[in-house]
C-alpha cells in the first residue's frame, strides 16, 4: 500500500525540479540573495569606503549556490483535472481540505472551474448528499472531494445513503501518505495508511493511485463501476505528493477511454418463465420500488403494466394512470402473483410486522400465490451492514437490472397473449380504472379533514403547493407528494435517503435543484425541520451558487418518529406518556426557519400558521425562485 | 370500585352518551398532552394513524381498542389514561365538527 520511493527522487522532484519551473524560479531568487548581501555588509565590508577584506572579497567572487526552486507551472493535480473533465463531471462539490489543495487550485485556475465547477459545501455529508440528489435527476453522478480522516468521517453518513440507496457517486479522498513528507501536527491527524478502509463496508469500489496513469486508469474504473447496475458510490484516493509533485517533461501521460458497461440483463430462460406466470394471473401485481432508473424505464413499466393490465403498487408510475394503485387496499393479499422490481425490502411488502412487547410477522399473502423477484441488488452485497433486508422466499429469483430486462419481459408477454387473454385483461383494467378513480375522490375528502386547522394539515400544506406548481415543469426533490397531484415525469419525484440517514432531504434536494436548474425546472421541496437541523450550510451553498429551489417547511417540531418510539416504550412500561416529547422534540426556543435562511442569504418566509396565509406566502417565494434564487416558506405544521 | 367505574361509563357510553358524560375541555387538553395528536392529528383527523374524528366509532369499540389494540398502536391501559380521561377524550372527538365538503374547495378540484 504505502509508496516506496527513494527520498532523493523526492526532494529532486519537489524541491530542485529544474526545466519546466526554471523560469518561475529565476524570480524566487531575490529575497535570499538580497538576505546574503546584508549579512555580507554587516560582517565583511569596512565600515566607511577602504578596500574589502579578504574575508569580504572571497564572499563576492566564490560560487553562487544553487537557487532552490520554488513553483511549479503543471502540477499532477492539472492532469487530474485533465481526468475529471474528460469524464465529464459538471461539478465538484466540497468543503475545502489541505490533503487535496493542489486539486483543488487546479480545478478553479488550471481548469477555468468550469466541468468541473467547484461547488462550495459546508459539510462533507452535505458534499455526497449533493451528489445523491444530483444523480438521481441527472442519471449520473457528479464528483466529491473529501479531506481525509474527518472529511471521510462527516460524509459517511451520506456514502452509506448512496450505497443503501444504489445512488452513483464519485468520491476523491485527499490523503498523504509518505509519512516522512506529512507536515507536523495535523497533516498527521488528517492522514490514514487505509484512507477509504473507513467507508469500504458501504462503497463498491475504492483505489490509492500511486502515479497519474494509475490515477487515470482507475478513475475510468471507478465511474464504470459506479454506474453499473446496482449503482453506488466508489472512491478515489488523490495522494497529496501525486497531486502537487509537478510533471516531468519528459513523462508523456494520456487520458484512457471511457466506456461504460450495459446494464445487466435477465437470461432468455429466466424471462420466459416470468411472462410465462405474469400472462397466465388472474391477480398479478407488480411492486416496481427502484425498477424506473431513466426516463425510458418509467416507459417501459407502463408499458409492462398496460400490456398486462396489472397494477403498480410502488415505484415510479404515473400517479393518474388508472393502473397506478399504490395504496390499493388488499391487492397484495387478493394476488396470485406478486413481481418484484427492484423491491429492496420484498420480504416486508408481502409480510405484515407487528412492533408490540412481543415482535409478530404472518404473510399478508395468500396461500400458493407465487413471488418474483428481479433485482440486481444480489449482484454487489457486502455482509456487515444489514441494509439488504430480511430474506424474502420466492419462486423465481432473477440477478438482474429489472429495467433494462423490461424490454424483454414485455416482448415475451405479448408473444404469450392470446385473445382470450386480452379480453381478461382489458376486464381487469376496466376495474382498477374505477378503483383509480375512487382512490383518487378519496384522497380529496380525506384532505377536508383538518383543512382550515393551525397547525397546518400537511394535507392542506401539500394541495397549496400542487395548486401553485401544477402549471409549470415542476420537480419534487424531497418529500413525497399526495395523491392529488399529477406525477408522470421520472424526474418529478426522487427516493428518499437509501439508508434513511436523516439529514439527508436539505442536501439532496439542493443537488437534485442543481441538475434541474439547466433545464429551468421550477424545483421544489418539502423539507423536515429535524432534517435541515443537521447541516443547515446547506441553505448557502444554495445561495452562493445560486440555485433555485423553493424549500417548504414541514415543520411539525419534532423528530417525530422518534417521538412515537419513546411514546411506544412509555405506553409499554406504563410509566405514563406526557415525557414522551424529553429528547424528541424541537421547540424550546422555537426555531425561526425563515430568519435561519435569511441569515443564510436566502429568501424566508413565515413562520406560517394561518393556512389562510400560506398560498401568499408559497406565492411570493415562488416569484423569487423564478428569478433564479433559493426560497424557503416555514410551515407549523400537524405531526403528519 | 374501578370496575364498578368502568361498567358505569361503560354502559353509559355504550347508549352513545359518552359525550355528555366526558369533559370536552379536559378531553381536549390531554388528547395533546398524552400525545394522541401525533399520529391522530391535533383535531383527529388522521395522519400516521387513523382518522378519529368527526363522527367517532362507539365509544365501546373506541376505548376497547385503545385498551388492547390489535394493530400497531401502543396499548394505552387504565393506570396511563383514566376511564375518565378516556370518556374526556371520547367528548372531545365527538364534539369536532364535519369538515367542509370537498366541492367547497377549490384547491381540491383542480
Amino acid at each position: 500500500m504505502a509508496k516506496s520511493k527513494p527520498d532523493k527522487s523526492k526532494l529532486d522532484r519537489r524541491h530542485f525540479l529544474k526545466g519546466t519551473a526554471a523560469g518561475a524560479a529565476a524570480l524566487a531568487v531575490d529575497a535570499p540573495i538580497a538576505k546574503a548581501q546584508q549579512a555580507q555588509t554587516r560582517r565583511g565590508a569596512s565600515p566607511i569606503g577602504g578596500a574589502p577584506s579578504a574575508e569580504a572579497l572571497a564572499a563576492e567572487t566564490g560560487p553562487v549556490p544553487a537557487a532552490e526552486v520554488l513553483t511549479a507551472d503543471r502540477p499532477g493535480s492539472d492532469f487530474m483535472v485533465d481526468v475529471l473533465t474528460a469524464i465529464g463531471f459538471e461539478y465538484v462539490c466540497a468543503n475545502p481540505g489541505s490533503s487535496f489543495r493542489a486539486l483543488h487550485e487546479s480545478i478553479v485556475n488550471y481548469g477555468g472551474n468550469k466541468a468541473p465547477e467547484l461547488i462550495t459545501c459546508c459539510h462533507e455529508e452535505q458534499s455526497v448528499a449533493m451528489a445523491d440528489g444530483y444523480a438521481k435527476i441527472e442519471g449520473k453522478p457528479l464528483a466529491v472531494m473529501a479531506h481525509s480522516t474527518v472529511g471521510l468521517q462527516h460524509a459517511s453518513m451520506a456514502i452509506y445513503n448512496a450505497y443503501a440507496g444504489q445512488v452513483p457517486a464519485f468520491i476523491i479522498l485527499g490523503n498523504t501518505i509518505d509519512a516522512t513528507a506529512r507536515r507536523p501536527g495535523v497533516e498527521w491527524l488528517h492522514s490514514a495508511q487505509d484512507a477509504a478502509s473507513m467507508v469500504r463496508d458501504y462503497s463498491k469500489w475504492d483505489d490509492l493511485p500511486i502515479s497519474l496513469g494509475h490515477f487515470a486508469e482507475s478513475a475510468m474504473r471507478a465511474y464504470k463501476i459506479a454506474m453499473t447496475p446496482p449503482m453506488g458510490p466508489v472512491l478515489l484516493v488523490a495522494d497529496s505528493d501525486l497531486q502537487e509533485t509537478p510533471i516531468e517533461p519528459s513523462v508523456k501521460l494520456r487520458v484512457p477511454k471511457l466506456t461504460l458497461n450495459s446494464p445487466p440483463a435477465a437470461d432468455a430462460g429466466a424471462v420466459a418463465e416470468v411472462a410465462k406466470l405474469l400472462v397466465a394471473a388472474q391477480n398479478p401485481v407488480l411492486l416496481a420500488d427502484r425498477a424506473v432508473r431513466t426516463p425510458a424505464g418509467m416507459k417501459l413499466l407502463v408499458e409492462l403494466a398496460e400490456t398486462l393490465q396489472a397494477p403498480v403498487l410502488s415505484g415510479k408510475f404515473p400517479s393518474r394512470h388508472p393502473l397506478n394503485q399504490v395504496g390499493g387496499r388488499g391487492l397484495i393479499a387478493n394476488a396470485d402473483l406478486i413481481v418484484g422490481l427492484e423491491v429492496p425490502d420484498l420480504w416486508g411488502a408481502v409480510n405484515s410486522y407487528r412492533d408490540q412487547l412481543h415482535r409478530s410477522s404472518q404473510p399478508t399473502t395468500k396461500a400458493g400465490a407465487k413471488i418474483v423477484a428481479i433485482s440486481a441488488s444480489d449482484l454487489d452485497i457486502k455482509s456487515n451492514y444489514q441494509y439488504f433486508e430480511r430474506y424474502p422466499e420466492v419462486d423465481i429469483s432473477v440477478a438482474a437490472d429489472a429495467e433494462a430486462t423490461l424490454p424483454y419481459l414485455i416482448e415475451a408477454c405479448k408473444r404469450l397473449i392470446t385473445s382470450d387473454r386480452k379480453s381478461a385483461f382489458e376486464e381487469r383494467g376496466k376495474k382498477f380504472a374505477a378503483a383509480h378513480d375512487q382512490a383518487l375522490e378519496r384522497a380529496r375528502t380525506d384532505a377536508t379533514y383538518g383543512w382550515d386547522s393551525s397547525p397546518i394539515s400537511t394535507a392542506r400544506m401539500s394541495a397549496e403547493i400542487w395548486n401553485q406548481v401544477k402549471d409549470k415543469d415542476w420537480s419534487l426533490v424531497s418529500g413525497a407528494p399526495s395523491r392529488v397531484w399529477n406525477v408522470d415525469k421520472h424526474y418529478q419525484t426522487i427516493a428518499g435517503g437509501g439508508a434513511a440517514g436523516v439529514g439527508y432531504g436539505a442536501p439532496a434536494s439542493v443537488g437534485a435543484a442543481l441538475a434541474n436548474r439547466k433545464y429551468g425546472r421550477l424545483s421544489v421541496s418539502i423539507q423536515n425541520d429535524g432534517d435541515l437541523m443537521y447541516a443547515p450550510g446547506v441553505l448557502w451553498t444554495a445561495a452562493h451558487h445560486r440555485i433555485p429551489l423553493l424549500s417548504v417547511m414541514h415543520n411539525n417540531r419534532a423528530y417525530h418518529q422518534e417521538v412515537m418510539h419513546i411514546q411506544r416504550m412509555a405506553n409499554r412500561h406504563q410509566r405514563g406518556i406526557t415525557n414522551a416529547g424529553i429528547g424528541t422534540t424541537i421547540t424550546d426556543p422555537f426555531v425561526d426557519y425563515a430568519t435561519v435562511a435569511r441569515g443564510m442569504g436566502v429568501h424566508g418566509e413565515g413562520p406560517i400558521t394561518d393556512p389562510k396565509d400560506l398560498g401568499p406566502a408559497i406565492r411570493r417565494a415562488l416569484d423569487v425562485v423564478q428569478r433564479g434564487e433559493p426560497a424557503l416558506v416555514d410551515v407549523v405544521t400537524q405531526p403528519r | 370500585m374501578r370496575l364498578l367505574l368502568v361498567l358505569t361509563i361503560a354502559a353509559a357510553l355504550g347508549a352513545q352518551t359518552a359525550q355528555t358524560i366526558g369533559n370536552v375541555q379536559n378531553g381536549k387538553k390531554i388528547f395533546d398532552s398524552y400525545g394522541c395528536y401525533q399520529c391522530h392529528g391535533h383535531d383527529g383527523h388522521g395522519g400516521a394513524g387513523a382518522r378519529l374524528a368527526p363522527n367517532p366509532i362507539s365509544f365501546t369499540a373506541f376505548s376497547k381498542y385503545v385498551r388492547q389494540p390489535t394493530g400497531e398502536m401502543p396499548p394505552y391501559t387504565a393506570k396511563v389514561v383514566s376511564d375518565q380521561e378516556l370518556a374526556d377524550i371520547y367528548a372531545f372527538l365527538h364534539s369536532l365538527p364535519a369538515p367542509p365538503p370537498v366541492k367547497n374547495i377549490p384547491l381540491l378540484n383542480n
